[in-house]
């Protein structure tokens, strides 16, 4: 597990369930590392599960593994994957991050990518111990340019779902990945600009409107490329504004404005516009937002 | 000729007319809040800053108490302008009524519930308001004044004139509609920009060097409002984009009202200058999707306040 922040700690704890697993984790947060090496993993909310996880700060100690999942923030790919890349020699690595252009910076570093989108979402409540606020599923499938083995990608959708991650292997992922990173651009920077958790944004006819927006400009952006969603990403948002499904959930990118870290504005809106700009497909909203958050973000470096 | 003046709403902008003109004619107040009228009645009004003054004046919170008047200047909040100008109705019949309220439509507002001659005027004068009785005077810049409808241009003058003779600073215009647009299409991109991205007013908004910097869409924004001044008729007086590079340039990074309201978790005036925006735009089908989009985020950071 490269990256052991929340939603690696979903994947990890629950891997290391498994009896024909061995699960390491690399993180540079030291506490995190050492509540895990110490505890274990520990999942509460949805699940409670308690991962028995080898955790560490250095990327050398890492063994030889057959298979990765990065789960880093967007905007640590590139260093993350540059130090662990000696581990996956022989094995195959998948992306489950937020956004898109990571299987691209993967593939620079490891010779079979996995492109992946998961759904699952929670937060670190304390080192070591991680909320589990949404289930869901995971898609797994070849990065085109760069792919593995469909053997490979059978095998990790396996585990995942043994281990309580259910996970589909498909011959195209593109789909799934740009369902989520429609949904997630549609709702997380409203989230973060607004400080409103999904529930009560999309009780809001106008602020629903300015969702539907984004929808239909990512949309179109990935029409250009002749992918067709697999799921309608306005039944998903409003499934999730549901009080029993994440009407209280937080967008990460709103978790990320309280803690003031920089956000993953660039690979979600701004990646919808960059593709769109590519493709000659006008995302005026996409453009806008990018703009805010980024102001915001520049914002905490004022005095 | 203006025998009294009556200020309608004792805020830090109506207490700055209210102190200053009573130095050179009859003043009386009304206010909201009763303990504030007994308050200015007993003790008068105290001006410090940019001048330094006490002003003796009749202040009441009942209208029905209210002396005949010549001219009622309305400074209360937009929010409030309905409930005081329907407790004007039937009263102060020879008197011409100003309003200085920010955003669209105050004007409108007054005229249903009387047929005064009607003065439109925006302020630029800031002050801050240290208690009821003391308001600090800080930003001396002007009041713009132009009539409304067939109010004769003359009696604009006079309150020009009025108004200057206090000490405070005025300048009438014939039409003051264009400048009331360019203030407004400005107001609502600035503040709204800066409400949600916590920048003060600096070199970020007029920043279009990529795509996505700020003021792309800064620009963006104001040229969806000038549409709707142009539709609307008046048009813009100074170019809004233009006031905003200008405004940027010198540095100072201001901090717009709207962006201290929602650092503060206060009430913004949204609805009274993007709401106006918005609406207006709406009744003339002119399409201003950013800025309707940034008038929803506002209204529901609003909303988060705990």
């Amino acid at each position: 597990m490269v990256g052991c922040g929340a939603v690696g700690s979903l994947f990890a704890a629950n891997l290391a369930q498994l009896d024909d697993v061995e699960v390491w984790a690399y993180d540079l947060d030291r506490a995190q590392v050492d509540a895990i090496n110490a505890n274990g993993l520990r999942l509460i909310g949805a699940g409670d599960v308690l991962g028995l996880v080898r955790a560490t700060t250095d990327a050398g100690e890492l063994p030889a593994c057959d298979l990765g999942i990065v789960a880093t923030k967007a905007m640590h790919t590139e260093p993350a994957i540059a130090v662990t890349a000696h581990a996956f020699a022989e094995g195959a690595v998948a992306s489950v991050q937020n956004g898109i252009g990571n299987e691209e910076t993967l593939a620079r570093h490891v010779r079979r990518v996995i492109r992946g989108t998961t759904f699952p979402a929670g937060k670190v409540v304390s080192p070591g111990v991680v909320q589990w606020d949404v289930k869901g599923d995971t898609t797994l499938g070849p990065f085109e340019p760069s792919p593995a083995a469909s053997e490979e990608i059978e095998r990790l959708a396996d585990a995942c779902t043994r281990a309580g991650m259910p996970t589909e292997a498909v011959t195209d992922a593109r789909p799934a990945q740009w369902r989520k990173v429609v949904f997630n651009a549609a709702t997380n920077p409203v989230g973060a600009l607004t400080r409103l958790t999904h529930g009560r944004a999309c009780e809001r006819p106008d602020l629903r409107a300015v969702i539907s927006g984004l929808v239909d400009e990512g949309r179109a952006v990935a029409a250009a490329q002749r992918i067709t969603l697999d799921a309608d990403p306005e039944e998903m948002i409003d499934h999730a504004a549901k009080p029993d499904v994440a009407y209280d959930h937080k967008s990460s990118m709103l978790q990320d404005v309280e803690a003031r870290r920089p956000t993953e504005i660039d690979y979600l809106n701004g990646g919808i516009a960059r593709f769109g700009r590519e493709l000659g497909v006008p995302t005026p909203l996409n453009d806008a937002i990018t703009a805010l958050v980024k102001g915001l973000e520049d914002s905490w470096t004022l005095s | 000729m203006i025998g009294r003046v009556c200020i309608v709403g004792a805020g830090t902008i109506g207490s700055l007319f209210a102190g200053h003109l009573a130095q050179v004619v009859d003043v009386c107040v009304l206010t909201r809040r009763r303990e504030h009228a007994q308050a200015l009645d007993e003790h008068g009004l105290r001006v410090t800053g940019r001048t330094e003054l006490t002003a003796r004046l009749d202040a009441t919170a009942d209208p029905s108490a209210l002396p005949q008047f010549d001219l009622g200047i309305v400074c209360c909040k937009g929010t409030d302008l309905e409930t005081v100008a329907a407790s004007l109705e039937g009263r102060a019949a020879q008197a011409t009524l100003m309003t200085v309220q920010n955003g669209l439509g105050a004007e409108g507002v007054v005229r249903r519930h009387g047929d005064w001659p009607l003065i439109s005027a925006i302020t630029f004068m800031s002050g801050t308001r240290h208690s009821d009785t003391e308001v600090e005077y800080i930003l001396d810049t002007a009041t713009w004044l132009g009539p409304y409808e067939e109010t004769p241009l003359a009696r604009v003058r006079e309150v020009e004139a009025l108004i200057r003779s206090s000490g405070l600073r005025a300048q009438a215009f014939e039409d003051l509609r264009p400048l009331q647009w360019s203030k407004l299409v400005f107001n609502a991109t600035v503040n709204g920009v800066a409400a949600l991205t916590g920048l003060p007013h600096d070199f970020h908004f007029a920043s279009e060097a990529e795509p996505t910097d700020l003021g792309r869409l800064v620009h963006a924004l104001m040229e969806e409002g000038t549409a709707v001044a142009q539709a609307a008729g008046p048009g813009t007086a100074d170019d809004p984009w233009e006031m905003n590079v200008h405004a940027t340039g010198r540095g100072s990074g201001h901090y717009p009202s709207m962006l201290e309201d929602v650092n503060a978790e206060r009430p913004t005036e949204v609805e009274s200058i993007n709401g106006a925006l918005v609406r207006e735009a709406e009744r003339l089908g002119v399409e201003i999707p950013l800025q309707r989009s940034l008038y929803a985020l506002v209204r529901a950071r609003e909303a988060s306040y705990s």
